[in-house]
């Protein structure tokens, strides 16, 4: 197959709620040498089925292939690449700062502007939680010194279609 | 009814009209081999490793198109069925497959015996299930057999704990099995049937590419008649060998690595391909970027849509059950007003002709060491044809696939995908069990067959008359073959010093054992062996030690770029 360039999908994925499935889909990405950004995966409102958004990146012709083999894995109910329609996509994150002196002020008034909010205080640090697409997050990171930084997690992309469209079994 | 564990295992399996289970006891599994000494429908056979229990089972389901069953004890057991389990899966062969487990509370503390089988096998299985309940186990059992025999067939596993086998519980078989997140397609898409059936009436210069699809789909009446209603020519994948009849004139031979002449240069310069349950693989196809240097365009019928557009981007892709797509093409066919060229399908013809010419499979006749070439031939004249083939891998492998023409399905088993050396001899027994009456052969070689070997005594214990045709050439040959083309001639490690003397060996297991020296001793010592219809008989053909085979496309290498022998060394 000739070769296009890589491009970011987010793929969104039911799947029944069963001890290894999660890794049945990790397992294909490491089998295959697909690449995976990152992936999040929790129980939906409906308990035996799981809601995943795995976000990877690949020509045209190996997005195909991740799809047509994830639809193949027998606990996966559906695949949808959100990529084929608007969509929203958000992430967690919680960033731990060296928070001191005259930054204290500083560093409220970034989280304000990227609207996080300060979720623990102590006299050193600030944890600021905040909400949103990827570059949203990356852009706050870039904001503050990388110095203040101490620790951060990140939960990964979730997705969902825009206006009416459901994903559902 | 209430039942343990085990026996509801048992009854399962009566229930699927399991005739066979190849297997092994161990720790894990004594309660369900206490449930199957209790009964006589379903028979065990007791393999001497588990690599050939899941080869025999695997052997028994392609002979017989129905689903081989194996059942192995946890820990080792399950690591020794590896081997068979992914030997399956590349094939695409329906098998479940009962392994035994340690006792729930037990797992995950290192027990003794204890390995994650689910863990172990997922990447070679269709799918995998632990039952951790034993109320789970009638319907798990069911939907194993389900998921293993529809769809693009494969390999299923069912773990079962001890405890879970011991655990008492209210028996009913379920009739149906319904999961939402698997339903796998059946009917092929008409709208693209039509338009496929449409490129095959513009074809100039047309060809049929075959795979194992057609074989496992039951597809090979549907699909000849097609062939030989359209008069295009016809090739078979090395898995594909007698879904369409080998010695028909519209068949061009074996196409890829080994494939004739003929068949890669039509694949090639063919101008509409219709590709049927094949996909397209490397030692197919070659190198992808060669293959797309010459335009054509390509249909391409499978029942997995992840084997379409994998290797090689087609135009019509149709995902359906193969008969049925064929069947529905061929209606088509019949009522179309138009039909193809006939000017041009004669002028293809001719230049097929030019290309089979060549002779490409000629070979020296009048040496006075015996060529493997030769034994197979006879093997096949011996045999009118009619044999049971199985394989290991390797020269012989090639040979067998090269010379012995396949006219009906299911009568030639290998291992094409994983490749896997030790699958001859007990694939040999499973195809025996499944018809007891056949003539069943194992082309295999010195170095093959000595990894399991050790099933003589299998065949022994359940008088099963199969016969070892060993092309003996001292050599781990297609090794040789490669370091002699791509490695400078340089033999590492592919010499077998210290052989055994496999006529001993075989009569120290009670068979018979025979060695094949001269050429002229080939075709009598073959219609000896056949002639002793109850005995196991090992031809040790000792052969030409540096023959190669040819045609030969490097790997990485264009299909049409042949070694066609030694002259193009």
């Amino acid at each position: 197959m000739e070769s296009k360039q890589p491009m970011r999908h987010i793929l969104s994925l039911l799947l029944e709620n069963e001890a290894g499935a999660l890794s049945r889909v990790a397992g294909l990405f490491s089998a295959r040498g697909y690449n995976i950004e990152s992936l999040t995966v929790a129980p939906t409102e409906d308990p035996t089925l799981s809601r995943m958004t795995i976000v990877t990146s690949g020509s045209e012709e190996v997005i195909e292939q991740i799809t047509k083999q994830l639809n193949k894995l027998i606990d996966v109910v559906k695949v949808f690449d959100l990529n084929e329609g608007n969509h929203i996509e958000r992430e967690l994150m919680l960033v731990k700062v060296r928070a001191e002196g005259k930054d204290r002020e500083e560093l409220k008034r970034t989280a304000d502007i990227f609207r996080g909010r300060i979720i623990d205080v102590t006299d050193r640090t600030y944890t600021i939680e905040l909400t949103g697409p990827r570059d949203k997050l990356d852009a706050f990171l870039e904001a503050i010194a990388r110095s203040q930084i101490l620790e951060t997690v990140r939960t990964g992309a979730s997705g969902i279609g825009r206006g009416e469209w459901v994903l559902r079994v | 009814m209430r039942l343990t564990g085990a026996e509801i295992a048992i009854q399962c399996l009566q229930e699927e009209g399991v005739e066979f289970v190849f297997g092994y006891p161990g720790g894990a599994v004594l309660y369900i081999y206490d449930a199957l000494f209790n009964q006589d429908k379903v028979k065990h056979i007791l393999v001497r490793h588990e690599q050939a229990a899941l080869h025999a089972a695997d052997a028994y389901a392609r002979a017989s198109g129905r689903t081989g069953v194996a059942l192995v004890t946890s820990g080792p057991g399950v690591t020794n069925a590896v081997t068979g389990i992914a030997t399956a899966h590349m094939d695409s062969i329906p098998m479940v497959v009962i392994s035994g487990q340690v006792p729930t509370p037990a797992i995950g503390l290192d027990a003794f015996q204890e390995v994650d089988t689910v863990g172990i096998t997922r990447p070679c299985v269709k799918h995998n299930f632990l039952v951790k309940h034993v109320d789970e186990l009638a319907s798990t059992i069911k939907k194993a057999f389900y998921v293993a025999a529809s769809g693009r067939p494969g390999p299923v596993l069912v773990d079962i704990p001890k405890d879970v086998s011991q655990h008492i519980a209210e028996f009913t078989y379920p009739k149906s099995v319904s999961m939402r997140s698997y339903n796998p397609v059946t009917k092929g898409h008409s709208g693209q049937i039509k338009k496929a059936v449409q490129m095959l009436m513009e074809a100039r210069r047309p060809m049929v590419y075959v795979g194992g699809g057609v074989i496992l789909g039951n597809a090979s009446e549907q699909l000849t008649h097609l062939v030989q209603d359209l008069g295009f020519p016809c090739t078979n994948t090395l898995m594909g060998l007698g879904a369409y009849p080998g010695t028909d004139p519209q068949f061009v031979g074996m196409l890829g690595m080994h494939g004739t002449y003929e068949a890669n240069l039509a694949m090639q310069h063919c101008d509409v391909l219709l590709a049927v349950g094949a996909r397209f693989d490397d030692r197919v196809i070659g190198n992808p970027q060669h293959f797309y240097s010459e335009a054509r365009r390509i249909i391409h019928v499978d029942i997995d849509p992840s084997s379409i557009s994998k290797r090689v981007r087609v135009d019509v892709p149709i995902v359906g059950n193969v008969a049925d797509v064929l069947e529905e093409m061929q209606k088509l066919i019949n009522a179309s007003p138009v039909r193809p060229d006939t000017t041009a399908l004669k002028d293809w013809w001719k230049q097929i002709g030019e290309w089979r010419a060549r002779e490409c499979l000629r070979y020296d006749h009048s040496s006075a060491i015996i060529k493997p070439q030769y034994v197979v031939e006879k093997l096949y004249e011996v045999t009118h044809g009619d044999a049971i083939v199985t394989s290991d891998v390797g020269q012989h492998q090639m040979w067998a696939a090269q010379y012995y023409k396949f006219d009906k399905p299911r009568r030639w088993l290998n291992s094409g995908g994983l490749g896997t050396m030790g699958f001859g001899l007990p694939a040999a027994m499973g195809a025996q069990l499944a018809y007891p009456d056949a003539t069943v052969a194992c082309v295999t070689g010195e170095a093959s067959i000595q990894m399991c070997i050790q099933e003589l005594s299998t065949c022994k214990q359940y008088h099963l008359p199969v016969k070892i045709i060993n092309l003996n050439n001292r050599y781990l040959g297609m090794v040789r073959q490669w370091q002699q083309i791509l490695h400078g001639n340089r033999y590492s490690e592919s010499y077998m010093d210290a052989l055994p003397d496999f006529v001993k060996l075989a009569e120290s297991y009670g068979h018979v054992g025979v060695r094949i020296e001269n050429p002229a001793d080939v075709e009598p010592a073959l219609r000896e062996a056949f002639a002793l219809k109850n005995r196991v008989v090992f031809l040790d053909f000792i052969t030409d030690q540096t023959e190669n085979v040819f045609p030969m496309v490097k790997a990485g290498h264009g299909l049409t770029e042949m070694i066609m022998g030694a002259e193009d060394l």
